[in-house]
């Protein structure tokens, strides 16, 4: 088990490299920092001095691979390569242009984040599950085919349609819960409410959907027919049988997610104001911050991988016929 | 009227992709063998209903991808100008509704501006009132009395000619097929009560109805209203829809050759080529979707800024960045696909004929392309199909993001992003938000139908014959 883990931590490096590679080139190569510059600085009347102070205060002002000016294995070190790329390892982010430490930005801003994407998760994934039980269990039956339109409707509505009516019901008819906020606290649970609520939802058809094919696909197993020849009820058949089985195809796709609720919802944490890490990615993007970008790209495929390791892992515990070599 | 052809690379793919899917729809029906599972999709009530109302939206988008740019007025020295816009066929047959700009928002139908403004009365006066809408029921005298009589009557008409055309058609329809087959139009229609025909049929004339109302509403008013600049939003809406298709289908088209070759390349050979092709798409998909294309989205803006010689028209520019778009989409979204494809190679190589193929010393290439290639299609078709609604569902997120398409472009997501603030207003402004959801449920809720009978009919592991 251990052995195994280590081989697979070892593995993960190679793919961090790759998609360390990946955003170098993406954001040095195919345009030069002083594209970046001259993008931000506006295209029209920049001076080559603006562009140079642009490059000095972001320390983008090293040559990309190979400093041939610098003395010993500062040659190798005071480049943009080794100071932007190659510190994301130690999880050095450097600095976002408001001149704030990223990697201190993130470890403030990933308990909102948690504090949405948690509740979200556990409830949704408990909810869905019991929806789709519950279709497996009436399957075949007019119950059965409503739940499953039912399902294809919700499923075909925007996300931004759930948020945006979700608010204007919730909060602006009703006067329920505030639109948008955030507070620390117990004070908080007044404005979580509703994004955890709206997240929920918007899971629910495709989430549903999906796990009622896992369970159908179990109730045709031979051993649920054993199980019902021994004379037991549907309803314990389908608890304790189907729901075991079916939890390893669940279990793939649910554990990976776990640590990239880290990240946040985009969507949600814009709409809502929650100062988490989704809203400080969309404010990158929209303000080009590209350190802040290229952070957060970074973090969520270390959290990726995380994930898969983590789905492993949790094979071996519901599936005692899965031994990790 | 004279006037010059623009191919936009955007239209170029759609063509493209129309063309492909004609030419391989001829293959097709040459060998009943595949001719099969379309054959069980061609059964299926709801996925031939949501076809139905999908090729509307098809047709729409077709003829919103034929761009041209109308002649200017000769100046006398020979050589011919051409307008700096560039129109499409659908601008043309839509016609006024175009140009008809208000002030500003208006409601559905309305008469009056959503604003109040100083009006001057004939008596010289200040007013500050509701104006009437330049275009939107400009024919009433007396809109406070006639407007109600006059949105009914309009709509009756509306319904009776379009019910009146579907209506023929559906005779003309039933009538050929029935000479065709050589029984009269009665029994081949009751042969047929339960076949996906006849709910065809009913839907046909259903939605003729529904665009003879609309068509003969909109000659006179706004019938969804117009947006904040005063721009018709039924216009908008159905502009937006040729943007959602070249997402939704576009995509497919850039990233399938990779996804297929890689894909089963990884499978049938295995070795370093498993690891080397392996390696990359892990890399591609541990890095979050929405990042990705943000990073990449990013990259391609200050590109365009760099290189803004490169086009000679703002729309060409919008349109190279929806290409871009669908670009960057493939790239991330073909990982998917191309794992599954790998374990379905993996699988069919262990199978006897492969082996004798291998054995009779036919070469790998064309092992790949005579026999893996054709028995992994299904998936393809099926995972192609599925991921288009999820595909126009990501463009509105990511134009709201301000990662999608250029803010100039019409589209679900731009249409939804200018009106977020809307609902805010008081009295709120609806009617902008409605629209554009309304019309990216319907396309994703029949595509999303389609795709569940593609499914159904292509997916060899399903039993066809209890219940699913």
């Amino acid at each position: 088990m251990i052995t195994y883990l280590i081989r697979r931590i070892l593995y993960a490096i190679p793919i961090l490299i790759g998609v360390n590679l990946l955003t170098f080139a993406l954001f040095f190569v195919i345009n030069t920092p002083d594209d970046m510059a001259r993008m931000q600085l506006g295209m029209k009347r920049v001076t080559p001095d603006a562009i140079e102070k642009w490059k000095q205060q972001r320390g983008y002002d090293k040559p990309l691979l190979f400093n041939s000016q610098a003395a010993g294995t500062k040659k190798l070190t005071d480049t943009i390569f080794f100071q932007k790329s190659a510190s994301m390892f130690i999880f050095d982010f450097g600095y976002s242009d408001d001149g704030r430490s990223i990697s201190r930005e993130i470890s403030t801003r990933m308990f909102p984040s948690l504090v949405i994407a948690l509740p979200t998760f556990v409830v949704g994934l408990l909810l869905y599950i019991t929806f789709a039980l519950l279709m497996a269990l009436f399957r075949g039956t007019m119950l059965d085919i409503a739940g499953v339109t039912v399902c294809v409707i919700l499923m075909s509505i925007s996300s931004l349609f759930y948020i945006i009516g979700g608010q204007f019901l919730v909060s602006k008819l009703w006067h329920w819960v505030p639109i948008s906020g955030y507070a620390g606290g117990m004070d908080s649970l007044r404005f979580i409410l509703l994004p955890v609520l709206i997240g929920i939802v918007s899971g629910i058809g495709a989430s549903s959907r999906w796990y009622r094919t896992i369970f159908l696909e179990e109730v045709g197993r031979d051993y649920v027919r054993t199980a019902r020849a021994k004379g037991l009820s549907e309803l314990r058949v389908l608890f304790r049988h189907v729901l075991k089985n079916a939890m390893i195809p669940i279990l793939t796709g649910v554990v990976a997610v776990i640590p990239l609720l880290f990240m946040g919802s985009l969507l949600t944490e814009s709409f809502f104001g929650i100062p988490g890490l989704g809203s400080y990615t969309i404010d990158a993007i929209q303000a080009q911050d590209f350190g802040v970008v290229r952070a957060m790209v970074f973090l969520g495929s270390v959290l990726y991988i995380v994930g898969l390791i983590l789905t492993d892992i949790s094979y071996t515990v519901v599936d005692p016929r899965v031994r990790l070599q | 009227m004279n006037f010059k052809l623009v191919m936009l690379w955007t239209d170029v793919m759609i063509f493209l992709l129309l063309t492909v899917a004609i030419v391989g729809g001829w293959w097709i029906m040459q060998r009943p063998h595949l001719l099969l599972p379309w054959q069980r999709l061609f059964r299926s009530r709801v996925g031939m209903v949501s076809l139905l109302v999908l090729s509307v939206f098809v047709a729409t988008g077709l003829l919103d991808s034929l761009h041209y740019r109308v002649a200017l007025p000769d100046k006398g020295n020979g050589q011919a100008v051409y307008a700096a816009e560039v129109l499409s066929v659908f601008d043309t047959l839509v016609g006024d509704l175009r140009s008809q700009t208000e002030k500003t928002y208006s409601a559905p139908l309305a008469v009056f501006l959503y604003a109040k403004e100083s009006i001057e009365t004939p008596e010289g006066n200040t007013l500050r009132d509701y104006p009437r809408l330049k275009y939107g029921g400009a024919h009433l005298l007396d809109p406070e009395h006639d407007h109600a009589g006059d949105v009914a009557k309009r709509s009756l008409v509306g319904i009776f000619v379009g019910g009146f055309c579907g209506a023929l058609l559906v005779i003309l329809i039933v009538s050929v097929a029935a000479v065709r087959s050589g029984t009269p139009a009665g029994v081949w229609i009751k042969a047929r009560k339960n076949s996906p025909v006849t709910a065809m049929l009913v839907t046909l004339a259903l939605m003729a109805m529904l665009i003879g109302l609309i068509a003969n509403l909109s000659g006179a008013y706004h019938v969804l209203g117009t947006d904040k600049v005063g721009q018709d939003v039924l216009y908008l809406s159905l502009k937006s829809i040729r943007t959602g298709l070249v997402i939704g289908t576009v995509t497919t088209l850039v990233m399938l050759p990779f996804a297929l070759f890689l894909g089963i390349a990884a499978g049938y050979f295995r070795g370093w080529v498993d690891d080397v092709i392996q390696y990359i798409y892990t890399v591609l998909s541990s890095i979050p979707g929405v990042l990705l294309i943000a990073a990449a989205v990013l990259m391609m803006q200050v590109t365009i800024e760099k290189h803004a010689g490169w086009f000679s028209s703002s729309i060409e520019r919008a349109d190279l960045r929806l290409l871009f778009l669908c670009l960057i989409l493939g790239v991330t979204s073909w990982t998917g696909l191309c794992r599954l494809l790998r374990g379905e190679a993996l699988k069919l190589r262990e199978l006897e004929y492969i082996q004798a193929s291998q054995a009779f010393g036919v070469s790998s290439l064309r092992i790949l392309s005579r026999h893996i290639l054709p028995n992994v299609m299904h998936i393809v078709l099926i995972s192609v199909v599925m991921d288009f609604s999820a595909l126009v569902l990501a463009e509105a997120v990511l134009s709201y993001v301000g990662v999608g398409v250029d803010p100039s472009t019409n589209s679900f997501g731009t249409l939804i992003n200018n009106a977020r603030l809307e609902m805010g207003r008081d009295p709120i402004v609806w009617w902008t938000l409605a629209s554009a959801f309304s019309f990216m449920l319907v396309l994703v809720l029949a595509a999303n139908l389609f795709a569940d009978a593609v499914r159904d009919a292509f997916d060899p592991r399903l039993n066809r014959t209890g219940i699913a």
